[in-house]
């Protein structure tokens, strides 16, 4: 049995991480597409539809996987998760649902008018195009995370007679405030994915001395809304999803940060290495007081320590949660950092000529997806023990009648796909990076 | 409200067969249909702007039948573990093979991708199938409420029942050849010259065998679940799906022989949805029948949600509903006409 648990998290835990590498930049090169369209329709300037046009074709690309990646996880609610599915379904059927019916349809009609239909449609309607395309992928992401929210904070909800969870009232489910903090936090990391796609391709073909009018362009658009996406992930939305956590998550927050003992002045712990076995943070470097006013804005406010749960409401897997938020804080703060140093260097006129710098921009790309993920880690491992937190543990909602065999077997399977998926991708978007964008 | 909700799920279900039906007709037909690259691109320009959405009814279908039925859900989906992921892998292997396929412009990858679309194409619609086999013969629920069914044990049908069997089996060929005549006559509607008339060939050489296999598993259902036919004459909708059936038969008929072949395109839609309209009108209200003992089958009253969940559930499908259906109009009406093989570059 407890191996059967291993093997259902382990598969969710791969597929969905997997999957979510591609809806990030999809959500992300959304808004760049859109704020592109927009910057070439109000200013009549031609080189902004050139720069959106490579952008949709890798936005194109990397919608086709998330879609296929996508579609196993809906199913793996059923397959590998029945009994929460049975137990839950009457309240985040809503959403799961809703996600079908408003986003799916929307995106998937317009999708193709986006990529293929530009000169069809000409620069007004196409325009429109990018836009109800940015609405369906931001309205998805809002459904994903509305049911995330409710196995995080259940609200709206009651028990019914045969102990199942049952929609109580829609629009305190739908509109559940810690799906609203969640969400904005989760969707600026999505922009900060596709900023740093757009500034690293940027800094690719200035390094290379190709399309240097577009590298220019795509370098001024990837390092201003970099900035700006980095900065507001970590204020006020990343600082917002912390409060939360410490009022309504209080063992996680103590996992989080390797903190055993309560009391106040709570002291932030840069790095460190937890010891559950010892109760201890091994060898911490820590801020005095920064995690109590943080957390409650004031440094007086006592922090409770795992010390003061009973173990079997600590998050398990404890370490792996506490190292993915310190990569996930650690990273955020080097986006703030680079985005910062190159948008000096853009106002002076010099980044296209300081080389370290473009290479730092073009090698950085894949970090903001290890920040997404180390943030997801947060956020799942966090909720551990708990399925719906407070409510249903995760070993409860298992599909205990599946033998474990055939979760080794499926999850291999995903393992196998999925890798040529994954080269797949890279093969074709290197191709059009390496074609680089078309005038018309 | 569970009938209801029966009935809207059945009704997605149904757009979804319809819809995705012909895009999995002509991944079907289009090696043997379209031989040169350039009648190919018309086929995928054909479905190419439509799959995706198509595909969506599916998950949409899905998404009502959890916040309705979410034990039938866990049940269903939990019983049938390996065949679900045999059914995402191939779903998987198709989108990608369609979707990557025009950004290489080399015939050996594109002769790949076009064998694994059609490979895919052809293997979905039998899994389908086999999928409403056994939802109508019945898997071994017992009174948990959950069960655990092999891939196949001596394809008799009878205890201890596999996925696959003799009538499973039949039913995943019946809607193989259903979707590819399906397929064929959407595909001779919005083609010309010699792709269309390869498809109009394929049209009337399927559209009798079509007739014959639903002959045929209506006789097998009766001798599989007779209980099925128990509700005919308390049902009338399953009269009006039935007429639906012949209905479209017969325009599949009128329209092949009059060269009207929207008119006979719809005939087919209307052959699928009379087919399953009259199936789950006679099985309502059970949604997955039991083997094993006729009280722990999964019906809509016993695996459905709380009735403030379904009430709100309702508020918010019916003002989805004519959007997508919106969408789909829009879709249909932007690529009117027959279709013209798109330029390179130009897409799929």
């Amino acid at each position: 049995m407890g191996d059967l648990l291993f093997w259902h998290r382990l598969q969710f835990g791969f597929t969905s991480t997997f999957h979510y590498i591609f809806p990030q930049l999809t959500m992300g090169l959304a808004l760049v597409i859109v704020v592109l369209k927009g910057l070439a329709l109000a200013r009549g300037d031609e080189r902004y539809a050139t720069a959106a046009r490579f952008w949709i074709r890798i936005f194109g690309l990397s919608f086709a996987v998330g879609v296929v990646t996508g579609i196993p996880l809906e199913f793996q609610f059923g397959t590998n998760w029945a009994r929460f599915s049975s137990h839950a379904g009457g309240v985040i059927g809503q959403t799961l649902g809703m996600e079908g019916m408003f986003a799916f349809f929307l995106e998937s009609t317009f999708l193709g008018l986006l990529v293929w239909g530009e000169r069809r449609l000409g620069p007004r309607r196409h325009f429109l195009a990018a836009l109800a395309l940015f609405l369906g992928s931001w309205l998805s992401g809002y459904f994903i995370i509305a049911t995330n929210a409710f196995m995080q904070h259940p609200v709206g909800y009651l028990v019914a007679v045969d102990g199942s969870l049952q929609l109580a009232d829609f629009w305190v489910f739908l509109l559940n405030p810690w799906a609203l903090v969640q969400y904005l936090h989760n969707m600026m990391g999505a922009v900060v994915t596709g900023a740093f796609a757009v500034a690293a391709v940027g800094a690719f073909w200035t390094l290379r001395g190709s399309h240097l009018e577009q590298a220019a362009l795509n370098l001024k658009t990837g390092v201003t809304i970099g900035l700006l996406a980095s900065l507001l992930v970590a204020f006020p939305t990343g600082d917002q999803m912390g409060k939360r956590v410490a009022r309504h998550q209080q063992p996680t927050l103590a996992a989080m940060e390797g903190r055993w003992n309560s009391g106040p002045y709570a002291e932030l712990n840069l790095i460190g290495q937890p010891n559950v076995e010892g109760r201890k943070l091994d060898n911490p470097v820590r801020l005095p007081g920064l995690l109590s006013f943080i957390a409650y804005g004031s440094f007086s406010s006592n922090v409770r320590g795992l010390g003061e749960f009973p173990r079997d409401q600590w998050p398990t897997n404890l370490e792996f949660l506490y190292y993915g938020f310190h990569i996930m804080v650690g990273l955020g703060t080097l986006f703030i950092a680079l985005m910062g140093l190159s948008a000096l260097f853009l106002a002076w006129g010099r980044l296209e000529r300081t080389r370290p710098l473009l290479w730092a921009l073009m090698l950085a790309f894949p970090f903001p997806f290890i920040a997404n993920s180390a943030g997801w880690v947060v956020a799942e491992f966090g909720r551990q023990p708990w399925l719906v937190y407070g409510l249903m543990r995760t070993a409860e909602g298992t599909s205990h009648l599946v033998h474990p065999g055939q979760t080794v077997f499926t999850s291999l399977g995903f393992a196998g796909l999925y890798f040529v998926l994954g080269l797949l991708f890279l093969f074709l978007v290197s191709r059009e990076i390496e074609h680089g964008p078309v005038a018309h | 409200m569970e009938m209801l909700w029966f009935w809207l799920v059945s009704v997605m279900v149904a757009i979804y067969a319809v819809m995705d039906g012909f895009d999995f007709g002509a991944g079907v037909l289009h090696l043997w249909v379209a031989r040169t690259e350039a009648e190919r691109r018309e086929v995928l320009a054909a479905i190419g702007p439509l799959w995706d959405g198509n595909e969506v009814w599916l998950l949409a279908a899905g998404g009502a039948m959890f916040l309705a039925f979410p034990r039938l859900l866990a049940a269903g989906f939990s019983g049938f573990y390996l065949a679900m992921f045999m059914v995402v892998w191939t779903l998987i292997l198709r989108g990608i093979a369609i979707e990557f396929r025009s950004h290489v412009r080399d015939t050996m990858w594109r002769a790949f991708w076009d064998v694994v679309f059609a490979g895919a194409s052809v293997l979905l619609p039998i899994l389908l199938g086999a999928a409403l086999g056994n939802v109508v013969r019945g898997v071994p629920l017992d009174a948990s409420g959950y069960f655990q069914i092999p891939l196949f044990t001596d394809f008799s049908a009878g205890n201890p029942v596999g996925i696959l069997d003799w009538y499973t089996v039949l039913m995943g060929v019946l809607v193989l050849a259903t979707l590819t005549a399906h397929g064929a006559l959407f595909l001779a509607w919005k083609t010309e010259g010699v792709l269309h008339l390869r498809c109009r060939h394929a049209a009337v050489a399927l559209w009798p065998a079509v007739a014959v296999l639903a002959l045929a598993a209506t006789w097998a259902t009766a001798a599989v679940n007779p209980a099925v036919y128990r509700n005919l004459p308390h049902a009338p909708l399953a009269w009006v799906g039935m007429a639906l059936f012949l209905g479209g038969l017969a325009a599949v008929a009128a329209g092949l022989k009059g060269e009207r072949y929207l008119m006979a395109f719809l005939g087919s839609g209307g052959f699928i949805i009379g087919i399953l309209a009259a199936t789950a009108a006679c099985v309502w209200p059970v949604m997955l029948p039991s083997t094993l003992d006729p009280a722990a089958s999964l019906t809509a009253h016993n695996a459905s949600a709380a009735a403030g969940g379904l009430r709100a559930g309702m508020v918010w499908w019916f003002i989805g509903f004519p959007i997508a259906l919106a969408y789909f109009s829009g879709l249909f009406w932007i690529h009117r006409g027959k279709v013209r093989g798109p330029e390179e570059g130009g897409g799929y």
